[in-house]
């Protein structure tokens, strides 16, 4: 095998693709072997370093070099003086690595410092194109290990004993399901890798497909041969290009190494994975929904039970597990379940990762151990929000979540603690709100996510959540009741109380939740006609200050000519015509105008 | 894939190429790569270090380029660093000269005293 002098590691993940690092790293293997170093550097694409916010992100080993929002322009310099002469380019480091006079490595960055890398071990670190860096980083040595030195009976009780909740966000105990499939027989079981992440602004499961799919294949080969599966599907979202492009290069890898097919470890254990990519409905991640969607039939859920361990894909028992979840299984078992016990809290052991998203400094993804306080992940670790905005709230678990306030940002997190103040863990989307965040604003913008995803068998989900969905439109256009709050709040604890499947169950509480923490905003939209944060269009209002020194600027540019007034005289607004465009409030130079 | 043997000599041989992408290590090995190391033969220098540090299985010892140490007529040099010892700072070094000081220095722990900078300024 060729050894290298430096390894050039581009982010090869979906954010840092969309902003061309696909031209970044090619550019830097066209400038290296104009130098003549191509036999002595490696570039390799890999998965996702999770500060997508400082993207494109390179990093340069031996040294550890941190390059942050990467442009093509800049590879050249970063190839003449790093690569050739060993000088690094510090103008071009992440802001914090080269703020000291000693560059740190991008394992001493904040960001990075306080995290636990379990689920994301690799991304970031190995090609994930290239079976033989798994290997090297003591991939399918878990499976080696439960093939021939385990029965799958004790493999049930390692991750019992390690007590692995699923990550998908209902957190049941990963051993517990895969001990109700074990004891049925059946001529075929099944194992399902559910990848259908569909809460807005959560992508840790993109993440480890593209960053480390081997892990996640891995993992199913092992559940396959402790309930004993012999085939595993992973239900991918098609919009996800790059993870699904990913998986089949690490099927095929797989397959070619003897990791994945026939006898495996000479064990006369099979196992095989196919993919099925789903159309990007919500649903579809509730797992009766996703079973149906892999039969070829519309994905609806159905009334548990039976469940799938008994009666799961055609008929048969399955189990379907997460991507996050299943990405800890090699490490328990290769570390043991005291070792993923040392971490977390006693009722939810282990790590979890976090998509961070909205008003926060460093969007991106970060691993934590459970029990880590809201405070540490949204400030310690995200930077807190952006232009010094005071923080509101924030929203965990996606649309079936609540939002909390900064009341709770002591509370370490985990899944009872969460359930327990009304929001949920859900997958891990974490999205934080900050001052000019309108919380009547963002319930409304998570019920109408649900009210177009509900997939309609069950009425209190239909028509329930669309009903909702009205009496906020209502509030926000400054039209609603207090006797609308009190039926939003009774129609909530319905829809919660009676729908089919989780998509229901939960979709009331975003609603839920910001009615008991937010109530004075609700109150202002009603009571006072007014949105205190100045989102709600319709009950806004712009009004020019004594400031107007008469320039005729927003008379000009108002697309509805609603500004009247002379030159050098203050001009006014007519509220009846204005349509809110805000146009007026951008042009004007002397900041006279203001959003009321 | 027939044993957990043959897994794990794949291990071991794919382990070689991604040791770099580890920076918490005890010993750091420093090769002036500015355009006077370069003249004066720095780079082949460079590329057996890390081909010695890697066949030898060396996880704890890290080899980076630097640019100019300032001291151009000694080029190429090499400096090792190691946790709470003093510095040592390795003169001319050719591909040959920097194998032993793998194989004396980094393994067993003996400086080559002939190549450092001590014994080359009393010449």
């Amino acid at each position: 095998m060729k050894i290298f002098r430096s390894h050039v590691l581009v982010c090869g993940g979906t954010g840092c693709s969309s902003s061309n690092s696909a031209l970044i790293k090619q550019r830097f293997e066209e400038k290296i072997k104009e130098l003549n170093l191509d036999e002595e550097i490696q570039v390799v694409s890999t998965g996702c370093f999770g500060l997508c916010e400082e993207g494109p992100i390179v990093i340069i080993y031996p040294e550890g070099s941190f390059y942050a929002r990467m442009t093509v322009e800049r590879v050249d310099e970063i190839c003449e003086e790093h690569l050739l002469k060993g000088r690094i380019v510090r103008k071009y480091l992440f802001d914090e690595s080269a703020r000291e006079e000693k560059i740190k490595p991008l394992s001493e960055v904040e960001f990075y410092k306080k995290q636990k890398r379990v689920a994301l071990r690799n991304c970031g670190v190995i090609n994930p194109e290239d079976i033989s860096e798994y290997i090297a980083r003591d991939g399918y040595m878990a499976l080696g290990k439960v093939l021939t030195e385990m029965t799958p009976t004790e493999v049930i009780q390692l991750v019992k004993d390690s007590g692995l909740k699923g990550r998908g966000g209902a957190g049941f105990s990963t051993g517990m399901k895969w001990s109700f499939a074990a004891p049925n027989q059946a001529d075929q079981k099944y194992v399902i890798c559910n990848a259908d992440e569909g809460d807005p602004g959560a992508f840790m499961d993109r993440s480890v497909l593209e960053g480390d799919p081997h892990a996640v294949l891995e993992a199913m080969a092992i559940a396959g041969y402790a309930i004993g599966a012999t085939k595993g599907f992973i239900y991918v979202r098609a919009e996800y290009p790059i993870a699904v492009h990913r998986l089949e290069i690490a099927i095929k890898q797989a397959k070619e190494t003897g990791l994945l097919g026939k006898n495996l470890f000479n064990s006369g254990f099979d196992f095989d994975v196919e993919i099925r990519l789903g159309a990007g409905a919500f649903v579809c991640g509730e797992e009766t929904a996703l079973m149906q969607s892999i039969e070829g039939k519309r994905g609806m859920s159905r009334n548990k039970p039976p469940f799938p361990a008994n009666k799961g894909l055609w008929g048969k028992p399955t189990i379907i597990n997460n991507v996050e979840t299943l990405a800890n299984v090699p490490q328990i078992i290769l570390n043991g379940p005291g070792w993923f016990k040392s971490f977390g809290t006693v009722k939810s052991p282990g790590t979890k990762v976090f998509a961070l998203g909205g008003k926060i400094n460093n969007t991106g993804l970060v691993e934590v151990p459970m029990g880590t306080a809201l405070r540490e992940v949204i400030y310690d670790i995200g930077g807190g929000c952006p232009n010094n905005k005071e923080f509101k709230a924030v929203q965990t678990g996606g649309p079936s979540g609540g939002c909390l306030t900064k009341d709770h940002l002591d509370i370490p997190i985990d899944y009872d603690n969460l359930t327990a103040v009304g929001s949920m863990m859900g997958s891990g989307g974490m999205i934080v709100m900050d001052e000019d965040n309108c919380m009547v604003d963002i319930a409304r913008f998570f019920l109408d996510f649900t009210v177009d995803e509900s997939c309609g068998k069950c009425t209190p989900c239909r028509e329930g959540t669309k009903r909702m969905l009205e009496i906020l439109d209502k509030i926000t256009e400054g039209k609603g009741t207090m006797e609308d709050l009190d039926k939003l709040e009774k129609l909530a604890i319905n829809i919660k109380e009676t729908s089919l499947c989780g998509l229901g169950q939960t979709a009331p509480n975003p609603v839920l939740s910001t009615l008991k923490y937010f109530r004075d905003e609700y109150e202002a939209h009603v009571l006072e006609k007014r949105c205190p944060a100045g989102v709600c269009q319709s009950l806004l209002r712009y009004i020019i200050t004594m400031d107007c020194k008469g320039c005729t600027k927003c008379a000009r540019i108002c697309p509805v000519g609603a500004i009247e007034g002379k030159v050098k005289e203050i001009h006014v607004i007519n509220q009846d015509k204005c349509i809110k465009c805000g146009a007026c409030m951008d042009a004007c130079t002397f900041h006279a105008i203001i959003k009321k | 894939m027939k044993s957990l043997e043959e897994l794990k000599k794949l291990r071991e041989e794919s382990i070689k190429n991604i040791e770099m992408r580890n920076t918490d290590k005890d010993i750091r090995v420093v090769v002036g790569m500015a355009t006077c190391g370069i003249s004066a033969g720095a780079r082949p220098v460079l590329t057996t270090l890390v081909e010695e540090v890697a066949k030898r299985n060396l996880g704890n010892v890290q080899v980076v380029q630097t640019g100019c140490i300032g001291m151009c007529t000694l080029e190429p040099i090499v400096e090792v660093y190691t946790a709470d010892k003093e510095k040592v700072t390795y003169v001319h070094i050719d591909p040959e000269k920097a194998k032993r000081i793998v194989s004396e220095h980094l393994v067993n722990n003996n400086v080559v005293v002939e190549y450092t900078i001590g014994s080359a300024e009393k010449q």
